[in-house]
């Protein structure tokens, strides 16, 4: 009775104003943007920033499909904070870093295999080979994470698995720097036929190959949770683990296996950075587990198709968001606001839709 | 009695006590850091009265002389001014390093550092008294390091000078606190423009009296690359990008104003942030301005990703691109992104250059460094270090007399000496001080990269010198 007759109180009226406000900001920049790719003379082009640039149409596309690749990456780390969160109910915030050691497997197995010679002659086996790696060494510090640092907690308030894995973070971040060292570690060179443009809407070919490893792995991981037996275990651990235990499911085993996948997914995201980016460091697990953790939110957590979504929306969003809203509104360093124009998605989906985009509203007493 | 009662019923109500205990926690830690930032605003004025309030004026009284000997200050330089340092017979004279020695930007201030301790072996005692460094401090490279680490100097009233910092960021931060504490600063490789002077007679926001320097200011470097790409390149239209750091912001914007100046179209600058890997966005807005040229004075790994992505770019195919010294380390030369690639950079040809304070050239001081640390130096400033020391250590020199057996230095004196400085030998070339503290010789040069299998032959492929 209450809820359904809840009365609006000022903070509900603050709450739609800012709704409002944000998405007229949106609006108002996007419009001057649409206006200045029809005519950069126009007078609305030029209200907020007179010096507005416009974008080429070829120069939009590589925003879009560099945004779209980035997003993919946050999407496959995504789902490791999703899944977990789907079956424990915490955050894990170790995940970025489990993406991290997945990069850096990829830096040193190829740079070895590089050493070899391996690398050039044989290239796409050497980074199946790469990929096989640095997923099973995510595996294991994912397996191994949770049974040190999260078992022995299960049971224990949320809160206490959340500051431990926030220590698990830093100590896994410190483990790499005392192992390997403060520097860069470089992938080995890319082949040309890889890196340069494809004749197919020029796209560069490793942002092609990213797409679709991603699209690969959300595949499997889609078949895996939706179709097998060990899926349909994990689905009832995440629905009520109790219940779950009574149907004779290893709720602890189940855990174990959620933890794998998850840590599966960071190794594959972490060799798609690696073919981005070309380098790693040991802090390089932080901002991207960050920004993946909003994915997973925006998408709404819990949910896997929608930790994709979200990582996509964030990824295009942060490489679109500075030029074409920023800098028509006249925002001054637009490209340096990138990453808070990231965390600025999550704001605003929260704000008009709080339980993100596919996220379904829990009941409270369920979650507690 | 009471007590077990308090905990009797706080044992129900355990939950309410945790979060008093909590709450009781916040605040005091909110208070202990409010309580610090109240101590920090007065810890300069304190420092900078100290040395006034505690050191004698120099002319001692003549009490127990029977006869009027001859003044004992000789004709050490300066007039008490800023206080005179006695530093007591058997004791030694305090100087400090303030460089970044540790952190990403390591590989910078640790040649600084032994810069220092490379010149002070060699210059030996003043006087009779030795010259202790302390304990190195280190500045983070950041306004908050420099400002902790110039706390630190000042609180010793005993220190002259310090030689640092590393990065122009902590130097604005540390040279109002040093400068006013009576000391001198002498920086190695601090190159913003705000420190000193626009060279045209204005002083630089955060320039402070007692600050010099012996690195180039970026206005020349500045400069030195805008002609390079408008006249020898034949390049019209350029854009740089900086990373938010004082010193790539201003190198970058001292481009973008002499390549204006002498005729070229500056396309658009762009910041970055540090650890950003995707640069599609930021380079996407500079391709919108189809620049001919792309100057980043940014460093490694942000720059690793510019040079690698900047071809990817549509617009930016055919873009020349260039870095300074910044830029210029080994594991980015032996990436085939930085074939092809220009650096500017302060000029190291310093051949046979004799220090006038030491007698060293470099090849000995290198030797000396490769013997004391087993490694070569990992950047290009050691030589400005070198020289910075031997510029503190002559005006400590100049500025000191011995008297019963002590040594007194007149902290106006130091700073008399260093601001005529006029034509001083130092391995880098020939150092004068102008009236805003810039002491270096101001020589640029450009480099070509040619190959990524040969980086020691394009470190020396000199293609362009300025002025």
């Amino acid at each position: 009775m209450q809820l359904t007759t809840k009365q609006r109180t000022r903070v509900d009226w603050f709450l739609t104003f800012l709704r409002i406000a944000a998405l007229a900001l949106i609006g108002a920049g996007l419009l001057a943007f649409i206006a200045q790719a029809i005519d950069a003379n126009n007078p609305f082009a030029r209200w907020a920033n007179p010096d507005a640039l416009s974008l080429t149409g070829k120069q939009f596309r590589d925003l879009v499909v560099a945004g779209l690749a980035q997003g993919a990456m946050y999407g496959l780390i995504a789902l490791g904070y999703s899944m977990v969160y789907g079956v424990l109910g915490f955050i894990n915030f170790a995940h970025g870093e489990v993406f991290m050691i997945g990069a850096v497997t990829g830096a040193v197995t190829s740079s070895k295999l590089a050493e070899a010679g391996a690398w050039e002659s044989n290239f796409v086996l050497c980074l199946l080979l790469v990929v096989f790696l640095s997923m099973v060494v995510c595996t294991v510090t994912a397996v191994i994470m949770e049974r040190v640092a999260y078992r022995p907690l299960r049971g224990k308030p949320r809160l206490i698995p959340l500051i431990t894995s926030i220590g698990v973070s830093f100590f896994l971040q410190n483990f790499i720097l005392v192992l390997l060292g403060p520097g860069t570690k470089s992938y080995a060179k890319m082949p040309d036929w890889l890196t340069e443009k494809r004749t197919f809407l020029e796209i560069q070919g490793t942002r092609i190959l990213v797409l679709a490893v991603a699209a690969v792995a959300m595949v499997g991981l889609w078949y895996l949770v939706e179709r097998t037996k060990t899926g349909k275990a994990m689905r009832a651990v995440a629905e009520d683990a109790e219940i779950a235990s009574l149907m004779g499911i290893d709720v602890n085993r189940i855990i174990v296996k959620t933890f794998a996948v998850g840590g599966a997914m960071a190794g594959v995201a972490g060799i798609l950075w690696g073919l981005l980016f070309n380098s790693v460091l040991h802090t390089a697990g932080f901002l991207p587990g960050i920004k993946a953790f909003s994915a997973a939110v925006v998408g709404g957590i819990g949910n896997i198709g929608g930790s994709m979504a979200g990582g996509l929306t964030i990824g295009v969003a942060e490489s679109l968001g500075p030029l074409m809203i920023l800098e028509p509104l006249g925002v001054s360093g637009p490209s340096q606001l990138r990453d808070a124009v990231a965390f600025a998605v999550l704001i605003i989906v929260l704000l008009v839709r709080p339980s993100g985009i596919f996220g379904e509203r829990l009941p409270s007493e369920e979650r507690t | 009695m009471n007590r077990f009662g308090f905990l009797k019923r706080s044992r129900k109500n355990r939950g309410a006590l945790t979060v008093l205990l909590a709450m009781v926690a916040v605040f005091s830690l909110l208070a202990t850091s409010c309580g610090n930032d109240d101590d920090d605003a007065p810890a300069a004025p304190e420092a900078t009265a100290a040395p006034e309030a505690t050191e004698e004026p120099a002319a001692p009284e003549p009490t127990e002389a029977p006869e009027p000997a001859p003044d004992p200050r000789g004709d050490a330089l300066g007039d008490g001014s800023l206080g005179v340092v006695t530093v007591p017979e058997g004791e030694s004279i305090q100087i400090r390093s303030l460089n970044a020695i540790s952190g990403p930007v390591a590989f910078l201030g640790l040649p600084n550092q032994r810069g220092v301790e490379l010149a002070i072996a060699d210059y030996g005692d003043i006087q009779g008294f030795s010259v202790d460094l302390g304990t190195p401090l280190d500045d983070l490279c950041s306004a908050e390091g420099g400002q902790a680490a110039a706390q630190t100097i000042v609180a010793d009233e005993q220190v002259i000078g310090v030689v640092g910092t590393s990065c122009s960021g902590a130097a604005v931060a540390a040279s109002p606190l040093v400068t006013q504490a009576g000391m001198v600063m002498i920086s190695p490789s601090n190159t913003s423009p705000a420190l000193t002077s626009d060279f045209e007679g204005n002083a630089g926001e955060s320039y402070n009296v007692g600050y010099y320097r012996t690195a180039h200011n970026d206005l020349v470097q500045g400069a030195a690359m805008a002609n390079f790409v408008y006249s020898e390149l034949g390049i019209s239209a350029a854009a740089a990008m900086h990373d938010g750091d004082p010193y790539t912001q201003g190198l970058a914007q001292a481009f973008s104003n002499a390549y204006e100046e002498i005729g070229g179209t500056t396309t658009g600058i762009v910041g970055i942030n540090k650890g950003d890997t995707d640069m599609v966005p930021a380079l996407t807005e500079l391709a919108t301005g189809s620049p001919g040229a792309l100057f980043f004075p940014i460093f490694p790994p942000e720059g690793d990703h510019v040079a690698a992505q900047a071809p990817t770019v549509s617009g930016l195919e055919g873009t020349q691109l260039l870095a300074a010294d910044g830029m210029l380390v080994d594991g980015f030369l032996e990436l085939a992104d930085s074939e092809g690639m220009y650096f500017s950079g302060p000029d190291l040809r310093f051949g046979t250059n004799v220090n006038q304070g030491t007698g060293r050239n470099a090849d000995q001081i290198l030797d000396a460094y490769q013997a004391a640390y087993g490694e070569l130096p990992s950047a290009a400033f050691w030589g400005h270090s070198y020289d910075a020391t031997t510029l503190l250590l002559d005006a400590i020199a100049a500025a000191s007399w011995v008297e019963d057996g002590d040594l007194h230095i007149d902290r106006a004196g130091v700073r008399q000496y260093l601001n005529a400085v006029s034509g001083y030998n130092g391995v880098t070339g020939s150092l004068s001080c102008d009236e805003f503290g810039d002491c270096a010789s101001q020589k640029i040069t450009v480099i070509f990269h040619q190959s990524a299998a040969n980086i020691e032959a394009s470190k020396n492929n000199v293609v362009y010198a300025y002025p």
